[in-house]
Order: structure tokens, then C-alpha cells, then sequence
């Protein structure tokens, strides 16, 4: 198994002792892994889960020959917060055979991220209907891909997005554009857990 | 998907596992568990094992492990269920964190506000 563990591994610290995670769901090309590799302290790393078609559980390998097994692949990244806190960013597909994996590995998800192209803007609509239905808390980032800027108002219609879901504009490739986005993440899902007296003022579209 | 030098055909996995593809349900490790060896690899011990060993003598997630070894997640998971059936490896935490509670939270934004 030599050739698979690479040298290059950074180690995490010796006192790390708590993981979390946040997902960045969004179509193909629209720059989850940029935005993944902007902020990760180490290369991103890619690996995936398999599962039948039908979602349900196989006990037995065995069994999975022979029907549609469906593998989901996903890139993540890391950052280090403090000396014992650690947080994995995870770069997932929107797309429905995804979703039946959710549970399985993305419970207990601190919240989301919803990568958008504005270009593409049906794109998003399935991944947040189905974080809706889980009940995952995200905010919605909509990568500059130099085209027009499309008003937030405009977007947020067109997503047809709780008035309460932070919509910020980002660059996937800057390190601090993608440091805001999670920034914005996280006060969203602290304040949402807050209580209604703590929650911050009317959501605004931001540039970061 | 496919990738050079990756085979996951299911037969090779079934070896590895000897036939299970889930952990039990009560098994500690979330993707990101962080995991720590609690001993050294042997001699004659499975590979897949004594690369763990390797791999988690600093605090390693699961999900890195997973990427690693190039395994899916839930076979890695099995693997990392007989080890600390072992008590090869422990688990950190192995409980989630309450990512609902705002002391947390704000633990984590202080973190990402420092990078």
C-alpha cells in the first residue's frame, strides 16, 4: 500500500481532536473543487462511496455484483481552526444519486455551502430543495465567472430562496473570497440556532 | 469512476472485508472522526491494516484514511471497526459534536476568522 500513502502528507497536530464538516454542493464545473483547494491546508484529497441504485443497504458484497452499484466521488480539503478543532470542507455533486449517500456521510453536517452559476441557475434548484428537506442549514454562493452580474434580487427569485438564506457573491479562486463564504456559513447557522432574538438583520446580498 | 491504479472491483473488495460492506450501526466513526493508532503494524498483519497503522499516528480523519488507501468510505469504515475491536486504534470523540450549540460555533468562526 506503499505507492497510495503519499510522502507528502501533512500530518494534523497531535491535540486535534474534533472534526466537522461542511459541504459545498453544486453542478459540474462550477468550481466546488477551486473553491475546496482556495482554502485547504492540504492538496485536496478525492475519495468515494458506492451504494445500490435503490439506496438500500447491502450487507453483503456480495450482493452488489450484478445490480447497479452507484459510486458518488467526492474532493475535500482541511483547515486546521486551533489545536484541536478541525474542519473538512467537502466538495459533493448536486446531482439526485448523490442524495442517497447523504445520510450516510454527510449527517451532522455543520451546514452547506450552494455553489451557483448564474448562468445555470437550475442547476441549484434540486440541491436546495433536498437541503430543505433535511433540514441542513446553508447559504447560497454564487461563483463570479467574469459574465454579467446578475442582481441578487433577480437570483434570489429565480431560486426562489427563503428570504432568511444568506446569497453572497464569491470568487472560487481567492483564498478570502472562500474564507468569507464559510465565515458567512457559519454566523447563518449560529445565528439560526440562536434563537429568533439573536438572529441578524434581514439577509443582503454581499460581495465577498 | 476510474482511476489509475484504482481497482475497486467488488471481488477485491470482498477480500479485504471478508464479504461485509457496512460497519455495524453503532460503529464510532463519522467521516470525520479523527483516528489514532493505538499500536504499531506487525508482521503478518493485512496490509490494508498496517497502512492504517501507518497512517494514524498523528490524528487522521476517516474520511483522509478513505482517500489514502483508496477504498471507499464504507469498506474503510469496517476496517477501521476491527481495529478498534483490537484496540489497534481508538476514535476521538467518537461521539458528534453538538454543532447546534453557539459556544462551538463560535469556536469555529474564531478559527476560520484567523486563517
Amino acid at each position: 500500500m506503499d505507492s497510495a500513502t503519499s510522502d507528502a502528507r501533512t500530518p494534523l497536530g497531535a491535540s486535534a481532536d474534533q472534526g466537522f464538516k461542511i459541504v459545498v454542493v453544486g453542478g459540474f464545473g462550477v468550481g466546488k473543487t477551486t473553491l475546496v483547494r482556495s482554502v485547504s491546508e492540504i492538496r485536496p484529497l478525492n475519495t468515494e462511496e458506492t451504494m445500490t441504485q435503490a439506496g438500500a443497504t447491502v450487507d453483503d458484497i456480495g450482493q452488489v455484483r450484478g445490480k447497479s452499484a452507484t459510486t458518488v466521488a467526492f474532493d475535500f480539503g482541511r483547515i486546521s481552526l486551533d489545536l484541536r478543532n478541525v474542519l473538512y470542507l467537502f466538495g459533493a455533486p448536486g446531482q439526485e444519486r448523490f442524495w442517497f449517500l447523504w445520510d450516510r456521510l454527510f449527517s451532522g453536517t455543520l451546514g452547506a455551502v450552494v455553489l451557483v452559476d448564474t448562468r445555470r441557475i437550475d442547476d441549484s434548484w434540486y440541491a436546495i430543495d433536498r437541503l430543505e428537506q433535511h433540514g441542513t442549514p446553508f447559504i447560497v454562493a454564487c461563483n463570479d465567472f467574469g459574465g454579467p452580474v446578475r442582481a441578487g434580487a433577480d437570483v434570489r427569485e429565480a431560486l426562489d430562496l427563503d428570504p432568511q438564506v444568506p446569497l453572497v457573491d464569491c470568487d472560487a479562486r481567492s483564498r478570502e473570497s472562500a474564507k468569507q463564504v464559510l465565515i458567512t456559513l457559519v454566523q447563518h447557522v449560529k445565528n439560526r440556532y440562536a434563537g429568533p432574538l439573536a438572529r441578524a438583520g434581514l439577509p443582503r446580498q454581499e460581495f465577498v | 469512476m476510474n482511476r489509475p491504479g484504482r481497482d475497486d472491483a467488488p471481488d477485491r473488495l470482498y477480500t479485504i472485508t471478508q464479504g461485509r460492506s457496512r460497519s455495524s450501526p453503532d460503529d464510532p466513526f463519522d467521516l470525520v472522526t479523527l483516528v489514532v493508532a493505538e499500536s504499531d503494524p506487525v508482521a503478518g498483519m493485512q496490509s490494508e491494516h498496517a497502512a492504517i497503522l501507518k497512517l494514524t499516528r498523528f490524528p487522521t480523519s476517516v474520511a483522509e484514511i478513505a482517500a489514502e488507501l483508496r477504498l471507499p468510505v464504507g469498506i474503510t469504515k469496517v476496517l477501521l471497526s476491527d481495529l478498534s475491536a483490537a484496540g489497534r486504534v481508538s476514535a476521538r470523540h467518537p461521539r458528534r459534536p453538538a454543532i447546534t450549540d453557539p459556544d462551538i460555533l463560535e469556536q469555529v468562526l474564531v478559527g476560520l476568522r484567523n486563517l
